[in-house]
Order: structure tokens, then sequence, then C-alpha cells
């Protein structure tokens, strides 16, 4: 008898927990907009998880030394899009957000405020890196980032060459194969794996196939369009054929590499080149500065010779236009104050690795940065981000399953089903988006 | 109308007032959060379903034609008989060896506890952690043979199979060993002493004993495998090119994989809950009607 009333009640203990804990957690709520009614507030939604401890900080900074309250969350990898959308809804919204290109505005320009003539945007070093719609600014970049492939100086030595050996894709091609001849004598093989898991396919089926997009785009002098004609898949072919024939792994095994793997086959020299950007500095810094280099991706175009790392950015801030006006003004102030303040460039350009398009952008120390900046400074041209234009997930998702079939198969009918999904599935997907 | 025993007849129809009188108050706190956790996103679901939207508290009304597009999907009609497939192929081999082993385990022999708690065990763990876990699996034995689930989708589908009876085997069994213990004893002891053989006395006494236990764990296993989600988007995420993609996951990809198609994936919802309760029900009258009374 007795056990039975203490079970029950540590069930109606449990019970009652479980309701304090749902009431404590709104009030609590309450209180916390009570307050921050006076000054208006920020609420960030950041989409880069490598750099979330550093604006968790910067926020802290700015409260400290204003008052005003910033919240940033932080979405996971691949979940930002899921997760603006539920906390959009909510009352207590983002206040800044972002999205990556014109596509991205797309779906949430009725949510975007305008932002012409705001102090931000006059910061701007550059015109081009403002996000419009008709004469209105939705977006501001605020981070300029490049990519290519990543290598290591000191492997690529024992192997008997330099960057300079590689000047286009016929060069690169004679390197990687003659890297791939000699793999059991050098002990490492020249490309990691070209992981198609999730963590890693956006490499291949956004970042890759920017190429063949951006060359078609200069050819045909256009900046987006709703049919990609592919006329350079078959380069892309060529390029992915290199990537998948000459890495760690057997090509059949693509579909289980993953990001992290890639990653530690480049730490751990088991291989020379790794595509990816300046962003994945801290993952390979473990090399040492002065065996880290960047490539510009060549896939045998005429004239490449002269082509540099491709540059540009699929980060723009949008301010919610829904947010009351006080917080709409406090998270203009916010971005202002990150990108003129020195606490907020600081952080932004040292401790986040970032290149702002800013005037007040201070020097890297990220030396992929650097290495890329020396193409600029060569004269050669960056390669523009044109993936912002890719009509859809879908469309990337089908060329990215399209490729891991063709790796595990590289027959003809099995890149046709590429190409299918490049030039028809671009097609549908433009039609299907509106 | 139920009559308490202890009761006079006076006593007792002022109990039931009184249960009357208070019921709203103790059916009320299940009543809110009910309301909250099912009916209100129910609801807007269904309106949802019939707008275009970015975020759910912003929709415009849009008439039939995200259901239009729901219908015009071949990747959905694909997805519904994958899943149907798997949904009759999981029931079977989830529900004969859970029966199976609910059969052995009520034997008296020693250990049956541990076993049981045993092969209870994976359904404890979360469908996603196992979806990752068997997939490092699989794919260490199939790189022997140079290829990969992700290549084939029945490689995926039976990789699919495999992870859920090793989930839900265990918890069935557990519903199937109530069910055996319930069996009277006397009941089996004139069958036996009748000169059943003991095939005749599993089909022809134990089986309709149990068809209460049947129903449970037939509903459970062919709903669980139409509304599979965690596994199949942990264990293939769809791959090939979404030829192992089932009806849950072909709902989420469609809400998140284009601009202005949120509205779909919510008609292809609504569409996959009336497909769910009307397999439910089918199957709950058809196993109903072949219940015993003991």
């Amino acid at each position: 008898m007795k056990k039975r009333k203490v079970v029950s009640i540590l069930l109606v203990a449990a019970m009652t927990v479980g309701m304090l804990a749902g009431c404590g957690s709104s009030s609590s709520s309450d209180g916390g907009s009570e307050e921050k009614e006076a000054s208006g507030k920020v609420y960030y939604l950041n989409f880069k998880p490598e750099a979330d401890e550093q604006w968790q900080a910067l926020a802290e900074a700015y409260t400290d030394e204003t008052g005003v309250p910033v919240t940033v969350l932080t979405a996971a990898s691949g979940e930002y899009e899921k997760t603006l959308k539920s906390e959009m809804a909510k009352t207590d919204a983002p206040t800044l957000f972002q999205v990556n290109g014109p596509v991205g505005l797309a779906s949430w320009k009725d949510y975007c405020y305008d932002l012409s003539g705001s102090d931000i945007a006059g910061e701007l070093t550059d015109d081009s890196f403002a996000l419009k719609d008709g004469d209105q600014t939705l977006g501001i970049a605020y981070v300029i980032e490049n990519y290519g492939i990543i290598y290591n100086k000191a492997l690529l030595k024992e192997a008997g060459y330099t960057a300079d050996d590689i000047t286009d894709f016929e060069s690169f091609k004679k390197v990687v194969e003659d890297i791939t001849a000699n793999k059991d004598e050098l002990g490492f093989s020249a490309f990691t794996s070209a992981g198609m898991d999730g963590s890693s396919d956006w490499r291949f089926k956004t970042h890759l196939a920017n190429l063949p997009i951006y060359y078609e785009y200069q050819a045909d002098g256009i900046d987006n369009t709703d049919a990609i004609k592919g006329t350079y898949l078959d380069n892309y072919r060529a390029i992915w054929d290199l990537y998948i024939n000459n890495a760690t792994c057997d090509p059949k095994l693509l579909s289980t590499k993953t990001g992290d793997d890639a990653v530690a086959e480049f730490v751990t020299e088991e291989a020379v080149f790794y595509q990816n950007g300046t962003w994945a500095y801290n993952d390979v810094a473990d090399i040492g500065d002065e065996n880290l280099g960047i490539l510009p991706i060549y896939i045998g175009v005429e004239g490449e010779e002269n082509q540099g790392v491709c540059t540009g950015t699929e980060n723009y801030w949008c301010v919610n236009n829904k947010a009351s006006e006080e917080d709409i003004q406090a998270t203009l102030d916010f971005i202002n104050w990150c990108v003129t303040s020195e606490t907020g460039v600081e952080a932004m350009c040292k401790d986040m690795g970032f290149v702002i398009p800013f005037k007040s952008n201070l020097e890297s120390d990220n030396v992929l940065v650097n290495e890329a900046n020396k193409y600029l400074e060569e004269g050669k041209t960056p390669v523009s981000w044109n993936f912002s234009t890719m009509p859809s997930e879908e469309w990337k998702n089908g060329v990215g399953s399209a490729l891991t079939a063709y790796a595990a198969e590289q027959t003809d009918a099995n890149w046709d089903a590429v190409v299918t999904a490049f030039v028809d599935g671009w097609a549908t997907e433009a039609a299907a988006a509106e | 109308m139920v009559r308490p025993l202890l009761f006079t007849e006076k006593e007792g129809v002022f109990v039931e007032k009184a249960m009357k009188r208070y019921m709203p108050i103790f059916v009320l706190p299940t009543f809110c959060a009910f309301t909250l956790g099912f009916i209100a996103p129910f609801i807007m679901g269904i309106w949802l379903s019939f707008c275009k939207f970015t975020t759910v508290t912003d929709a415009k009304f849009v008439g039939f034609s995200n259901y239009i597009k729901a219908f015009q999907d071949t990747v959905f009609r694909h997805s519904f008989w994958y899943t149907a497939l798997f949904a009759v192929v999981s029931l079977v081999v989830i529900n004969v060896f859970a029966f199976a082993l609910a059969m052995a385990l009520t034997q008296k022999m020693r250990g049956t506890n541990i076993f049981r708690t045993i092969f209870f065990m994976p359904n404890l763990i979360g469908g996603i952690v196992l979806g990752y876990i068997w997939q490092l699996i699989f794919d260490g034995i199939l790189s022997n043979y140079n290829t990969a689930l992700k290549l084939n989708e029945w490689l995926g589908f039976w990789g699919l199979i495999i992870l859920v009876s090793w989930q839900q085997i265990g918890y069935m069994m557990i519903i199937y060993i109530a069910g055996l213990q319930s069996i009277p004893g006397d009941v089996m002891e004139a069958a036996q002493i009748d000169g059943a053989t003991s095939w005749q006395r599993l089909w022809k006494v134990t089986v309709p004993m149990m068809m209460p236990s049947i129903t449970i764990c037939v509903f459970l296993s062919i709903t669980n495998g139409f509304k599979l989600f965690d596994q199949n988007l942990s264990l293939t995420a769809g791959e090939p090119a979404k030829m192992s993609e089932m009806m849950a996951l072909n709902i989420y990809n469609t809400f998140y994989g284009r601009t202005g198609w949120e509205g779909v994936g919510q008609a292809k919802a609504v569409l996959f809950f009336l497909l769910v309760v009307m397999i439910g029900m089918l199957q709950l009258r058809a196993t109903r009607s072949k219940e015993v009374q003991q």
C-alpha cells in the first residue's frame, strides 16, 4: 500500500513538473520581451555554423556596449531554409536573416526591408554586392568567399611539381595522372574522395557545376536563364572523371564518403588536392600555413590560363520588414556597427576570417584568402558565383544523384542521365518554381 | 450505462451525476494539449493545403492547384507503390518473427526475461541513429562487393526492411507475449485431451484467441510502414535519384525542395493522411471480424 502511494506521488510530481516547465518557459520569454521593448532588439538567424561562437561573442559585446539585446541562433548545416521557415512564423521572428541570392530572394521577397539608402548600403565597396529587386536593395552581401582546389604544397613538391606547372586543364590533368601512376611510391593520391554523401555533395553538384554554368553565361552574355543549354557539360565530365578516378577511394564507394572523410584525408596527407573554399581554412590549418595553396578549377575552356578562383558570395543579409519599427532600427544599427566599429570589423575579419565587402575590411589571417587574392593581383579573372541562379534544391539533388550513379558506372548512358538532369531538369525546375 | 455495484441506487445516481459534473475539469488538461498539439495544426494543415505560402502564418488561397500538382508528380506515385510494397513486406516479416519469438519465449525455459529484454532493446534507439548505424554496417559489407546502399533502390529496400524488423520485432513480441499469457490454460488442456496436434492447437486455438493482439500488431506495423520517415531519411535519403524515397520523405522533400511548393507538400500530406486512415480502418475491420469471444 505504501509503495503504491509513493508511486502515485511520484507520478503526480512528474506531471506537475511538466506543467510547470511549460508555464515557466512562457513566462520567462514574456519577461524578456518587456525589457526589450524599450530600445528594440535584434534576433539574428545565422547561416554559418563554423562562425557560431564568434557571432555569439560579438552579440554579447554589442549588448555590453549599447544595452540592445542581440540573440543569435545558428541553423544546423543544410537546415537554414527549414529553420528560417519555422522561425519566421513565430511572433518573435528573426529581425536579421539571410538569403543565398536571386532564387532565395524570390521566396523571401515579401519579408525583406528595403535597404536602399541605409547606412550599411553606403559602406559597400561596390554596388554589385547589393542584392536588388527592381530598384529596391533587399540584401547586402556581408562576406566574400573564394573556392577552388586547395592543395598541399609540400606533397605537390614531393611529386615533383609546383603550382606553376598547372596553368590549364591539360597541364593539371598531366600532374594528376602522374601522381596516380606513382601513387604507390609516393604514398598519397591526387584527390581526396569526392564524397557524394549529403555533407559533401554540394561541393560537386553546386560548386563544381558552377563552372560550366559560368562559361555558358559568359559565352551567351547573360547572368541568369530559364533554360540552360549545357554547352560546357563535356568539360564538366572531364573534370569529374579526373576527380573520381584519381582519388583515395574507388568511385563506386563515393556515395558513402562524407565531407569529414575528405578533410581527414587531406589533413593526414593522403591526398594533394581538395576542392573547397576559404571557409574551410580552420579545418585544414593543421597541415601548416606554409603548405596551403589554392588553385583555380580548370575545366578545359579556351583562354582559361587567365581564369582565377571562384569568387563571390551566397550570403546576403536581409532585414525582416515585418518586425516592429524599433526592432528594424535596432537591427540596422547592429549590422552597421558590425561593419564599421573596431570591435565588429575585428570580429568579422579576424575571428571569423571573413573578407567583407565593406570599406573597413582588414587584411586577412586566412592563408587561403591571401592565396586566392594573389590571382586577383596577377590580373586573373575571378569566376563569379552563378549557383545562386540554380532553379531549386530539387535540381541540385537531381544532378547530385546522377553524378553518383555515373561515378559508380562510368558509361555514356549514365552521363546522359547527368546531362538530362542538368539541362531538362533546369527547364522543368525553372518552370515549376514559376 | 455502467452502474457501480457497491452503491445503493440513490448513491449510484449521485456518483454518476458527480462524474458528469466534474468530467469537463478532468478532461480539460488533456483536451487543451490535444487541441494545441493536434487539432489546431491539423485544421491549419488542411487549410494550408489549399494555399500558397512561405511561412504558415502568411498564406494565400489558391484552390485545388496544389492537389493537381501533387497528382501530376510521377515521383510521388512511385513513392506510393514503393511504400505500399514496403508496408506489406515489413508487416509480414515483423509479425511472423515477432509471433514466433513470443511463442518461443513463453515456453518454460531459463532466461526468458533476459531474452525478452534484449529483443525489446532496439526499440529504445531513435530512428535517425539507427539509420546511420545500419548504413555503416551495410555499406561496410557492400563495399566488399563494390557497391553501396545508395546505388540501388532494392538494396535500399531490403536494408530498410532489415532495419525496421530489427527495431520493431521486439516491440510486437511484447504485445504477443501478453496475448499468449492471457490464453486460459484449460482451453489448451481441453484441446490436448481431445487429441489436437500442436499444429492444430496453434491454428485452431492459439491464433483465434490471439486475434486482439494480432489486430493491434498488424495495425501498428502497417501504419508504421506507411509513416516511416527517420529511417528512410538517414539510411538512403531517397537515393538513387528518389527511387527509394518513401511517401513521408517525399512530402518533406516537396515542402523544402522548391520555392513556392510548400502548399503542394501540404496537399500531399493531406492525401497521405486520408490514405493511412483508410488503410488502417479497412485493416481494423478485417481483423476485428475474426476476433473470438473468450
